[in-house]
């Protein structure tokens, strides 16, 4: 068995401390929101588990395609261990958008386009899950969960086009969005340099989490040649 | 993955190969009547259930309509999809057809054509009867379209995971928890497209479902044509 590898035990003193500075600043530097006051910190980390778990979506979709390309079980585990950690992002995403969203719509829960395709996504994510867990046989098990990501990655642009077209109220933080999102703010430089830090954090945090959970997949991977060996 | 062959086949082997696989599911159906009939007593059921839990008021029922009627599409295309993917996979017909010397593709295309057929079966025996039972007329030509056109959407994704579902140790429970995630855009699209023609609304408002149909139709078509040698290679 492999040792840990040293680059990542730096990267995980590297999260710790950026999470600490990430929070620093959430609540020391970045000033009071006028209208929402301290119920606007949670958008830091808010945004940057959604980012994660976009990152999460990205890399399963990619990984997905490369062992269809490829047939290397490398990929498989690369593709399970991203649907893993954005699948719990995306959930602590869509729980503290509704910790937020109370008080400012009034409401946990609106069909909002983004907000309906994170919970749909988290759907796609957990049908995944079973899916791979009624198959035993693991080639077969790492062909049809890629192609099962392939066909998520696909639905869901459209399905968030789909919802789109339904007016959305969720604020659009970054680029153009409908100017109708209530509890939108305008940004001082302090909270934008805020969310970027946390952002670039979140990342650091990613990439982490997926560098562990792929050596955990090899290790399991080990573990169940070595069974196959006893049991012969 | 199995090398393709390089023997030439004039391209109109592989209709024919399509609408052999279609005429043997077409041709057992008629004989047995098993897939149909499950399919159309359980989408009547499925209605009959809508009306004692949401008491379709007269008011209520052409902004209803549209939902009851896909939801009870969209159930009873689940049972019909597992149940037409289990019959090969039980009686092992599933490997002779992939012994057949034709492109795999087609095995798929002609699944999914009956599938459709059965699909559409259902829409036309059940639209008449609810018209019937709840004094709407449900007949327009642009609701038969937006039926087609959703239909499709449906059994192309669901074809191609029913084959994937049925090789797995929890299949019939399996199909419809992979399948109604990632069908929402069609759902969703079908209902407001339904609901715009019964309501008569203006084209314009109706056009941008009618899109997400044809586009989702078209995309998952091409995806379903690449993945389809994954998930019956052996």
């Amino acid at each position: 068995m492999k040792p840990q590898p040293k680059a990542l035990t730096i990267l995980t003193v590297l999260s710790a401390v950026l999470f600490l500075g990430a929070l620093g600043m959430v609540f020391l530097y970045a000033p009071l929101e006028e209208v929402m006051n301290y119920v606007q910190k949670i958008f830091y980390f808010h945004i940057s588990n959604a980012w994660v778990g976009m990152l999460g979506f990205i890399v399963a979709a990619v990984a997905g395609v490369m062992y269809l390309v490829k047939k290397d079980m490398k990929w498989d585990i690369v593709e399970l261990a991203a649907v893993e950690i954005s699948l719990v992002f995306f959930l602590i995403a869509i729980v503290s958008g509704s910790i937020w969203a109370k008080p400012s719509w009034g409401t946990y829960w609106t069909w909002d386009a983004r907000l309906t395709t994170a919970a749909i996504l988290e759907m796609i994510y957990l049908a995944y899950l079973l899916l791979r867990q009624g198959i035993e046989d693991p080639e077969r098990r790492a062909r049809f969960s890629a192609v099962y990501t392939l066909i998520g990655a696909v639905s869901v642009p459209v399905t968030f086009l789909s919802i789109r077209i339904w007016q959305t109220i969720h604020p659009a933080v970054i680029g153009a969005g409908s100017s109708s999102g209530q509890g939108s703010f305008g940004m001082t430089p302090e909270m934008l340099t805020t969310m970027f830090f946390c952002l670039a954090t979140f990342s650091v945090l990613f990439i982490t989490l997926l560098w562990y959970r792929i050596r955990l997949g090899h290790l399991a991977e080990q573990v169940d040649q070595l069974k196959f060996r006893i049991m012969q | 993955m199995q090398k393709k062959s390089n023997i030439y086949r004039p391209p109109s082997t592989y209709l024919k190969a399509i609408g052999a696989i279609v005429w043997k599911d077409l041709a057992s159906e008629l004989r047995s009547r098993e897939l149909i009939s499950a399919m159309l007593v359980f989408a009547l059921l499925v209605i009959l259930i809508f009306n004692f839990a949401i008491e379709l008021q007269p008011n209520l029922r052409s902004t209803i309509t549209p939902g009851v009627l896909w939801v009870t599409f969209a159930f009873a295309g689940t049972l019909g999809l597992n149940r037409s993917m289990a019959v090969e996979k039980d009686r092992g017909c599933l490997d002779g057809l992939l012994l057949a010397p034709v492109d795999r593709s087609a095995i798929y295309f002609g699944k999914a054509l009956s599938n459709l057929a059965f699909m559409l079966i259902v829409a036309i025996v059940v639209l008449p009867i609810y018209s019937v039972l709840y004094n709407i007329n449900v007949f327009n030509p642009g609701l038969l379209l937006v039926i087609f056109l959703g239909s499709t959407g449906y059994v192309v994704v669901g074809t191609l995971l029913s084959s994937m579902a049925v090789q797995t140790r929890t299949r019939d429970v399996l199909l419809p928890v992979l399948l109604f995630p990632v069908i929402v855009p069609v759902l969703l699209a079908a209902v407001k497209a339904s609901s715009g023609f019964l309501q008569n609304l203006s084209m314009s408002e109706i056009w941008p479902w009618l899109n997400i149909l044809i586009a989702y139709d078209v995309i998952f078509t091409a995806v379903a044509y690449m993945v389809f040698d994954f998930v019956v290679e052996e």
